[in-house]
């Protein structure tokens, strides 16, 4: 299997398991070649790039370019503050405009949930989904599973907490479909108030008390609390959330044994995670930023090797 | 389809001493050498051709690389069936140094082509060389040319020429195949 089964990545639960693993496989590679003094090769130099950022973004968005430059493609950028899309544009306009402009594969970031669904059915470009809206993010949620495996050596039959804010969290749902993808059992963790209803019907637990989620995983993937997705009050206090569901250094002490900790940025220290247990050798945060440039390296080779020339 | 032995394991023997030869009188103790074998068949001539250098003709020190192009080919996205990437193990850096490029068979080279790309990746080489085992003639698309060749063959474009290695095929052979 050298090819995708998917025509677009707009989430995980599109893909098969054999989509994760030659995405891994040909991450592998690209992880080598970044580690080269020049860390470029040329496969996409006829290939175009467009990176539309409807939301705000740092880390995906010069993740997904770097990616994009390493692979010799040409990329163009845009983002939503500085664009026509303020006076009053559709969607399926704006990137009609832009593909007019002969581009092949677009990466999106919007806030509304089936944003590259949609854009799927009515343009014709490949689309790779960064994250749209509380749905779906697949690229991170492929990393996150890259990093585990990198660290712990499969995946398979791993236990995996994710902690925080699962109900605004698109790494939370990508992760949990990528993770059983590849037989891991997924536990979340949170205030009640921030764990959506009916989440078990996706077949993971859930429990609210922090120290007994962490004796249970070997991995805990914690998410920030988002804030600008919030409209009523989930919980009465940032200092109560961080009492009862922050990770330090002591919970972790207590444990009796060592369990890796991952974040997917940005990270609120001495909120959801203290800083010393953020920067600690348990801590794989910056190996999955530095995993990220490689796994997206693999989703757009892979998909660009279907663009019609 | 049928096919036709050109080479047997005897022959193919006698070749690899003769090539290994061939590079001692250019490279004497391959001190400023190295030996890149292209990816996934190249590496078994490479292999080969260093072990013999250095059991039968005591070349101590050998540096092999083995160089996968598959991000430099020049198809990307055009072939049938996609090509799924090898391993690249390149330990060391080819600035100022002297490259032997060694690979199973040389057609249209454009292989070759990308390996030459590939190497930009690993600094300035002083010069580069190419080794084949068969050098398939009139099939060029390309102005590429072997420095050593195994063996010459005459095959037109419908043919096929394989080499199985006993690591993989339990015997060493190139045949010819005929559609």
């Amino acid at each position: 299997m050298s090819e995708l089964s998917v025509e677009h990545l707009l989430g995980i639960k599109y893909l098969k398991p054999s989509d994760i693993d030659l995405i891994f496989k040909t991450a592998d590679h690209f992880k080598e070649v970044i580690n080269r003094p020049i860390k470029k090769v040329p496969s996409l130099r006829d290939i175009t790039i467009a990176n539309l950022f409807f939301e705000n973004s740092t880390r995906t968005k010069l993740s997904f370019e770097l990616a994009e430059k390493r692979l010799s493609a040409d990329v163009i950028n845009f983002s939503a503050s500085q664009s026509s899309v303020k006076k009053g544009e559709t969607l399926i306009d704006t990137v009609n405009n832009i593909l007019a402009m002969k581009v092949d594969i677009v990466v999106m970031r919007h806030a509304s949930v089936g944003a590259g669904v949609f854009l799927s059915k009515h343009v014709d470009a490949k689309i790779i989904n960064a994250g749209d809206g509380t749905h779906e993010h697949p690229t991170q949620a492929l990393l996150d599973s890259y990093s585990i495996r990198e660290k712990l050596g499969d995946i398979k039959g791993k236990k995996i907490v994710i902690v925080g804010d699962i109900l605004h969290s698109r790494v939370a749902l990508s992760n949990i479909f990528a993770l059983q993808l590849q037989g891991a059992q997924v536990k979340v963790c949170g205030p009640t108030t921030l764990i959506p209803k009916y989440i078990s019907s996706l077949g993971v637990t859930v429990e609210t008390n922090l120290k007994k989620a962490l004796e249970w995983c070997d991995v805990a993937n914690v998410l920030r609390v988002q804030h600008e997705r919030m409209d009523i009050k989930y919980f009465p206090s940032t200092r109560e959330y961080t009492q009862l569901f922050g990770i330090n250094q002591k919970i972790l002490d207590n444990l009796g044994k060592k369990i890796v900790i991952m974040h997917p940025g940005p990270i609120n220290r001495g909120v959801e995670i203290t800083s010393n247990v953020a920067d600690s050798n348990e801590s794989i945060i910056l190996n999955q930023v530095e995993n990220g440039v490689a796994v997206r390296m693999a989703v757009i080779y892979l998909l660009a090797q279907q663009v019609k020339r | 389809m049928s096919k036709k032995t050109l080479l047997n394991s005897k022959d193919i023997e006698i070749i690899l001493h003769r090539l290994a030869c061939q590079l001692i009188e250019n490279h004497n103790d391959f001190s400023n050498t190295v030996l890149i074998g292209l990816q996934p068949r190249g590496s078994f001539v490479a292999k080969r051709l260093a072990k013999l250098l250095e059991e039968e003709y005591q070349i101590k020190n050998l540096q092999l690389g083995l160089l996968d192009i598959t991000f430099y080919r020049d198809d990307f996205g055009r072939r049938k069936a996609p090509l799924a990437a090898e391993t690249n193990k390149m330990d060391f850096l080819v600035e100022g140094k002297k490259v032997v490029i060694i690979d199973d068979v040389l057609y249209s080279g454009r292989s070759v082509r990308a390996a030459l790309t590939a190497m930009q990746s690993y600094g300035r080489p002083d010069n580069i060389e190419l080794l084949v085992l068969i050098d398939r003639r009139f099939s060029r698309h390309l102005p590429i040319q072997p420095d050593y060749r195994g063996r010459q063959v005459d095959a037109i474009n419908e043919e096929r020429v394989l080499v199985t290695w006993k690591e993989t095929h339990k015997k060493d052979s190139v045949y010819i195949e005929y559609k």
